[in-house]
């Protein structure tokens, strides 16, 4: 190294980084330092994994259980889907999505739009954004809502380990997650208003839309890619998970007078997740090491604006794909150290 | 005659139900495929909401009139029991059925019927349908990549050849089908290689791998005339030895010259891509990724402290990483390690990297299977005085790796799926071309043609992989 003449040190962290950044969550241009650029890369990274785990998981639980559906036209459909999308490497179907699907959508100024207020256009997905009055007060209501449903959980259990009767939670829940923030507007003064994403031409030929928010399409097709490949190996270990219990249970389960419903809720799913948890926890480390091909669709996560355009310009490698590795590491091992809890909680506890 | 009651279809009645029945579902299958296919609207004559409805409810009115349980008519029993057991199933079932009929005329047009086959320009592409033409100018480059057109024969003399020598296992008669393990594991690959080596490289890029190759070749071969005392020690310093040898010692320059062979062109692996590129990267990386798999898991499981954290830090730390940064560093990084007059070529960097990556998974993989092994395979075995190696060889892993096929050939599909990646250091395989091709001026706007075809293309090896994955588990499959 010495020879080559290259020196070592985290220095340049603090540097004026003057590249700019397509989109970011927080505020961020040239005059900002390069560590602010890998914390730009940092968040575009998590929000991506998150959208694609969310969208993931349900597309992959539908289809988990369409795989077991006794309706053939269900089950082959739900099979074609898995056998399709997951044999095809997960960059051609970014660059699919990117290149091919989303360029066939229109022109800003042509875009027909949806509901009247969804445009989906080749620029970009133009949502309409909520402006907030007193937003904190909102949050405040929801994170109650979300403590007292606990206690209510933990209320419920008790109850039903101590005196054998049920709680309905799942409606109180979306009752309290209703009633809490409609509190909240009526008597803690939150307002909202919806901004309306309007058109507006830049010059001769460019429109776009002013106001609302801009999904680009980069984070668009590089979501819809990681679901929808991410979706196919969740609904095999959904499906897995559930034909892994035994026949016998439900049986048993149904013998002693308990509803479907019931079934389903008391007896098989706490079951089948103990076999669904450890494999889908390592489809979401896939799912968020996998966007890191965003760099190759031009979505400035981590490895397009810190290993991409910081190192170009900073030149120092080691630094800066160490701190790459090491950022991945940390969240690999969160997301693992998280779900071994939630696998722990769930698993058999032998007495 | 009981009386008619269309509420509940019942067995009285049976064909007065199953008729309507019939009649209904088959009339709105046919009003939705004559509208997507000659876009003729029977129902013009109804509000636009209702006529776009009215197929979905004539359908179900259909379907419940012939839900009728146990009629006796064999066809009308499977179709209730497959698609038709209740309500939900049904509206469900007709979605699917509409929605098939919808998208056949869109896909039939734009894949075949307005599709362009013939013509090796541009121009010949006008129809609204795909242009088959541009793949088919492309075939070559994206089969290829910029390896030289006269030179192409080399490449696929070498992949027939060793498709052919792959294949010698199933024509082998019960008399050497024992020395077949030791054919794939060590002879196979040697061939493979030189074929590489030889053929389609006809350079001296890979002499130094070569020199590790010869190395461990003939470290093995010796290996069977030592005394098992020694053998640990032997595995050690013997392969370094003999590379350090050939490499200082014994042919230094005259070896590069010998193997230029005179009558090929020496082809520089950045010009080597497309298809033939993906198989080549998939091949090595299969071939080296499982056995440094296998010593990682059997390193996690040592009861030597030093081997097992040193085992369990490698593959957590590849795991933990994706591996585009993996490819990245390989790029970047790697080279400011190498002392100066060292250069080790881009395509072995590659390979080497991604046979570590995966090389992590698989261990990861066979760990579950020697987890999965009773306690008493280890016992019995060590109970007949059989030492670490023997025991593992002859008992453990033959049980251990028969578990874990399925997840084998997982870890090899993530493999060939993860190549189209080595994009990041410049190497185009068919994903890779396809881009390359996308941005000639020439041929600008045939993204989509370009993509599904590469998406046919890895579908049809992939699928054929895990087909033939679950081959193998179903004939190793035994009783337990």
């Amino acid at each position: 190294m010495e020879n080559r003449g290259i020196t070592f040190g985290y220095g340049f962290l603090s540097q004026e980084s003057s590249f700019d950044v397509q989109f970011s969550l927080i505020e961020y241009d040239g005059s900002h330092s390069y560590f602010r650029a890998y914390l730009v890369g940092l968040l575009n990274t998590i929000l991506v994994s998150v959208i694609g785990i969310v969208f993931a998981t349900i597309i992959g639980v539908v289809v988990g259980i369409a795989r077991l559906s006794n309706n053939y036209l269900i089950e082959r459909t739900a099979a074609i889907y898995v056998e399709f999308f997951r044999n095809i490497p997960l960059l051609l179907q970014i660059f699919f999505w990117y290149f091919a699907a989303l360029r066939a959508l229109p022109l800003p100024e042509k875009a027909e739009p949806i509901f009247g207020v969804f445009f989906l256009t080749i620029k970009g997905f133009f949502v309409p954004a909520f402006v907030w009055n007193n937003l904190n007060i909102f949050i405040y209501s929801i994170i109650a809502a979300i403590i007292s449903i606990v206690f209510v959980r933990l209320y419920s259990k008790k109850k039903q380990e101590n005196q054998g009767i049920q709680t309905p939670v799942l409606s109180i829940s979306i009752g309290l997650l209703i009633i809490l923030p409609l509190l909240s507007f009526l008597l803690g003064g939150v307002s909202a208003s919806i901004e309306i994403p309007v058109i507006e031409q830049l010059s001769q030929t460019s429109f776009t839309y002013i106001g609302g928010l801009k999904l680009p399409p980069e984070l668009i097709s590089l979501a819809l890619a990681l679901s929808l490949y991410t979706a196919t190996f969740i609904a095999e270990c959904v499906r897995a998970g559930v034909q892994g219990v035994n026949k016998g249970q439900k049986e048993a389960a149904a013998s002693i007078g308990l509803t479907p419903n019931q079934v389903l809720k008391l007896v098989v799913m706490p079951q089948a997740l103990r076999i669904i948890i450890p494999p889908t926890t390592n489809q979401y480390l896939n799912l968020t090491k996998n966007s890191s091909l965003a760099a190759a669709i031009a979505y400035p996560d981590l490895v397009l604006v810190f290993a991409g355009t910081a190192l170009m310009q900073t030149g120092r490698a080691i630094e800066i794909v160490s701190i790459t590795m090491l950022t991945y590491l940390t969240l690999s091992i969160t997301i693992s150290i998280f779900m071994n809890w939630y696998n722990k909680k769930i698993a058999i506890k032998e007495k | 005659m009981s009386k008619l009651n269309f509420l509940s279809p019942d067995k009285n009645n049976l064909y007065t139900y199953l008729y309507s029945g019939i009649s209904l579902f088959s009339l709105s299958i046919l009003i939705v495929f004559l509208n997507s296919f000659f876009s003729l609207d029977l129902t013009r004559f109804l509000p636009g909401t209702i006529s776009y409805f009215l197929p979905l409810i004539i359908g179900f009115i259909g379907l419940h009139l012939i839900r009728i349980e146990y009629s006796g008519i064999r066809f009308l029993d499977i179709i209730n029991k497959n698609i038709n057991t209740n309500k939900f199933n049904a509206f469900l079932s007709l979605l699917i059925i509409f929605a098939v009929i919808k998208s056949m005329p869109p896909l039939l047009s734009w894949f075949i019927i307005d599709a362009n086959f013939a013509g090796d320009s541009k121009d010949a592409c006008s129809g609204s349908g795909a242009c088959w033409a541009y793949i088919k100018t492309w075939f070559n480059r994206f089969m290829y990549g910029m390896y030289p057109n006269a030179e192409q024969w080399r490449i696929n003399l070498s992949f027939i050849a060793l498709a052919f020598l792959g294949g010698v296992g199933f024509f082998a008669s019960e008399k050497f089908k024992k020395y077949l393990t030791l054919y794939y594991v060590v002879v196979y690959p040697v061939i493979a290689f030189l074929f590489i080596f030889f053929f389609i490289s006809g350079g001296p890029i890979f002499f130094d791998f070569s020199y590790g190759i010869i190395a461990a070749v003939i470290s093995i071969v010796i290996g069977f005339f030592i005394p098992s005392k020694f053998k640990m020690y032997y595995f050690l310093i013997i392969p370094i030895t003999i590379y350090i040898l050939l490499k200082y010692v014994f042919f230094y320059e005259e070896l590069i010259e010998l193997g230029k062979i005179q009558a090929f062109e020496w082809v520089e692996t950045g010009a080597w891509g497309g298809l033939s590129l993906t198989f080549i990267v998939s091949f090595f990386c299969l071939i080296f990724c499982f056995p440094v798999g296998l010593f990682l898991s059997l390193g996690r499981r040592s009861d030597l402290p030093i081997i097992k954290y040193i085992s369990i830090g490698f593959i957590e730390f590849w795991r933990g990483v994706p591996l585009i940064t993996v490819l990245f560093m390989s790029s970047v990084m790697f080279p400011m390690f190498l002392p100066e007059d060292m250069f080790i070529d881009k395509l072995v960097r590659v390979i080497i990297a991604i046979s570590l990556f995966e090389a992590a998974y698989v261990a990861e993989v066979i760990r579950g299977g020697l987890q999965a092994l009773p306690r008493g395979q280890y016992d019995a075995a060590k109970s007949l005085g059989m030492g670490y190696w023997k025991m593992h060889i002859l008992v453990i892993l033959p049980q251990a790796l028969k578990l874990v096929i399925p997840g084998i050939a997982n870890t090899f599909l993530a493999l060939v799926k993860d190549t189209p990646l080595i994009f990041v250091v410049g190497l185009l395989e068919i994903v890779g071309m396809l881009n390359l091709a996308k941005t000639n001026p020439e041929w600008l706007g045939f993204a989509m043609e370009g993509y599904v075809f590469a998406s046919i293309v890895f579908f049809i090896i992939c699928y054929a992989m895990s087909k033939y994955s679950y081959n193998l588990e179903q004939k190793y499959k035994t009783e337990r």
